[in-house]
């Protein structure tokens, strides 16, 4: 059953690898499967620009990922449990968030270059902006949605308002914080390589590489870098839901 | 140990004035230590209000709850409830839930375990205490809920129809199982529900509730012996009664509308 799952994805690659074998596509627009796993070799062995190999991109790449990421989560997981928790804080804050939320995180650029210069830190800071709605609202969310006759339930069990937010509304919201966290993730990765592509100091990371290889005019080396990219979040991702079943054991 | 309820009222206030529900109607009633108290009455009477006034979960509109002629706060050692949905914690497995209540008290891991681990074994849940609620039937959550409120050794326990999900051979299995669990620990118990028979079979005394605003309007004894034969004549007879009762109430719902 597993191999069926494949079949689709195996029949557009041997189509698509056909239709450049005949020259039915220009090779400048799109370059051919085979092209794109040899530009990848290249990444992996030669790096570009030369000496800057994949996985140092990558490793970069990632380390700006999980600064904005994990700000992001450290600071959206309490606030959303707390404005979860709390309607007078939700009702004061909820309109701040909602003018912000709109805003593309690439729209940031500008103002983050001001603030942080050229570096990891305006990278992160975009990155965080990305991660931190999801994950926030998200959160609330979660709160929200557990049961009322719960918390009544540890009401007469004598539990005291600590009592209720410890062991009842954050356990109750960990499904819904995994979901924020997932979705988070994905925006956070995705807009990785955009705030990348305007510029980052050192010279390393996937966007940076995409658009040096654009510089070169190697679009086979583009291509190889989005399906890095593309599977880096796959992997990623992945490893999200893992931990999500393993916590979530009891749905 | 006395419970007194003192001209327990209450009034729902809706987005204005003309959209008040009176729930209850200045309720005076009395219990003593180890009774085990039915409460019956037509829907929207009040009855499960009237449990969450006790509770705590509720203030009451006018009128006192007393315990030893001191009045109750909530969050106090007094009271514990059950649920008619069970209102288990779905993240916690059957040994964690039991001991619930003492984590929040703060008593030691080892202690917590092995008291709960009595309760299981005394509940006949055995084998099942690591298991979530989701893998339990019906009458097992119950049997989990019911142990995580008398492990706290409440001074009271209400119940809320708890066995109104249950099918009915489930439902009479766990009605002799409470009667017994009741037997041997002398609790107070306070038993909300809808089904006559039921409270015949388990209650010292029966309180019938009139419809909104919930009055008491009848009181009965049941003095028959356990383990009661519910299709005695005894317990007949005092389902007629009841059930006449509850027929007047219903016929004058129906006159207004």
């Amino acid at each position: 059953m597993k191999k069926e799952r494949y079949l689709l994805l195996i029949l557009l690659i041997l189509i698509w690898q056909g239709l450049c074998s005949f020259n039915l596509i220009p090779r400048y627009k799109l370059s051919s499967p085979v092209e794109i796993v040899l530009g990848l070799v290249e990444l992996i062995k030669i790096g570009v620009p030369p000496g800057h190999l994949l996985h140092h991109h990558v490793l970069y790449s990632l380390y700006r990922v999980a600064l904005g990421y994990g700000v992001a989560a450290l600071l959206a997981i309490p606030l959303g449990l707390l404005m979860g928790w709390f309607p007078r804080l939700r009702r004061m804050i909820s309109p701040i968030i909602e003018v912000v939320r709109p805003i593309p995180p690439l729209a940031w650029i500008p103002i983050a270059i001001v603030w942080f210069g050229i570096g990891i830190k305006s990278a992160a800071f975009i990155i965080f902006l990305g991660a931190f709605f999801p994950i926030l609202l998200n959160t609330i969310a979660g709160v929200l949605s557990i049961n009322p006759i719960l918390i009544e339930a540890a009401r007469t069990l004598q539990a005291k308002e600590k009592d209720i937010f410890y062991k009842v509304l954050l356990p109750g919201s960990v499904p819904n914080i995994f979901v924020g966290m997932r979705v988070g993730l994905g925006v956070g990765w995705m807009t990785l390589v955009a705030a990348e592509f305007t510029g980052v100091r050192e010279g390393f990371g996937l966007g940076y590489m995409i658009m040096t290889a654009r510089d070169i005019q190697r679009p086979d080396e583009i291509l190889a870098g989005m399906l890095v990219i593309g599977l880096i979040g796959l992997l990623i991702n992945a490893g999200l839901k893992v931990t999500e079943s393993r916590a979530l054991r009891w749905r | 140990m006395t419970l007194e309820l003192l001209g327990l009222s209450k009034t729902f206030y809706g987005a204005n004035e003309s959209e008040a529900v009176h729930a209850l109607d200045h309720i005076e009633y009395r219990i003593e230590s180890g009774r085990f108290v039915g409460i019956i009455g037509p829907s929207g009477c009040g009855k499960t209000t009237l449990l969450r006034i006790i509770a705590g979960l509720e203030k009451a509109s006018e009128g006192k709850v007393l315990l030893d002629g001191k009045e109750m706060l909530q969050g106090s050692e007094t009271v514990g409830m059950v649920f008619q949905e069970y209102a288990l914690f779905p993240w916690r497995t059957t040994l964690q839930n039991i001991e619930m209540g003492l984590e929040i008290r703060g008593v030691d891991r080892e202690k917590r375990r092995l008291t709960a681990m009595e309760y299981i074994k005394q509940f006949g849940l055995s084998g099942f205490e690591n298991r979530y609620p989701r893998e339990l039937s019906g009458g097992m959550k119950q049997r989990v809920a019911i142990a995580r409120t008398l492990i706290m050794n409440p001074r009271v326990v209400l119940m809320d129809e708890p066995f109104g999900s249950l099918d009915s051979q489930t439902r009479n299995g766990m009605q002799e199982f409470l009667l017994k669990i009741w037997q041997e620990r002398g609790d107070t118990i306070i038993f909300v529900t809808h089904n006559v028979d039921e409270a015949v079979f388990l209650s010292d005394e029966i309180v019938v509730l009139s419809r909104r605003p919930g009055r008491i309007i009848k009181r009965v004894e049941v003095n028959i012996p356990r383990p009661r034969d519910r299709t005695s004549e005894e317990c007949n007879r005092i389902r007629r009664d009841i059930l006449r009762v509850l027929e007047v109430e219903m016929k004058k719902e129906e006159r207004e509308r």
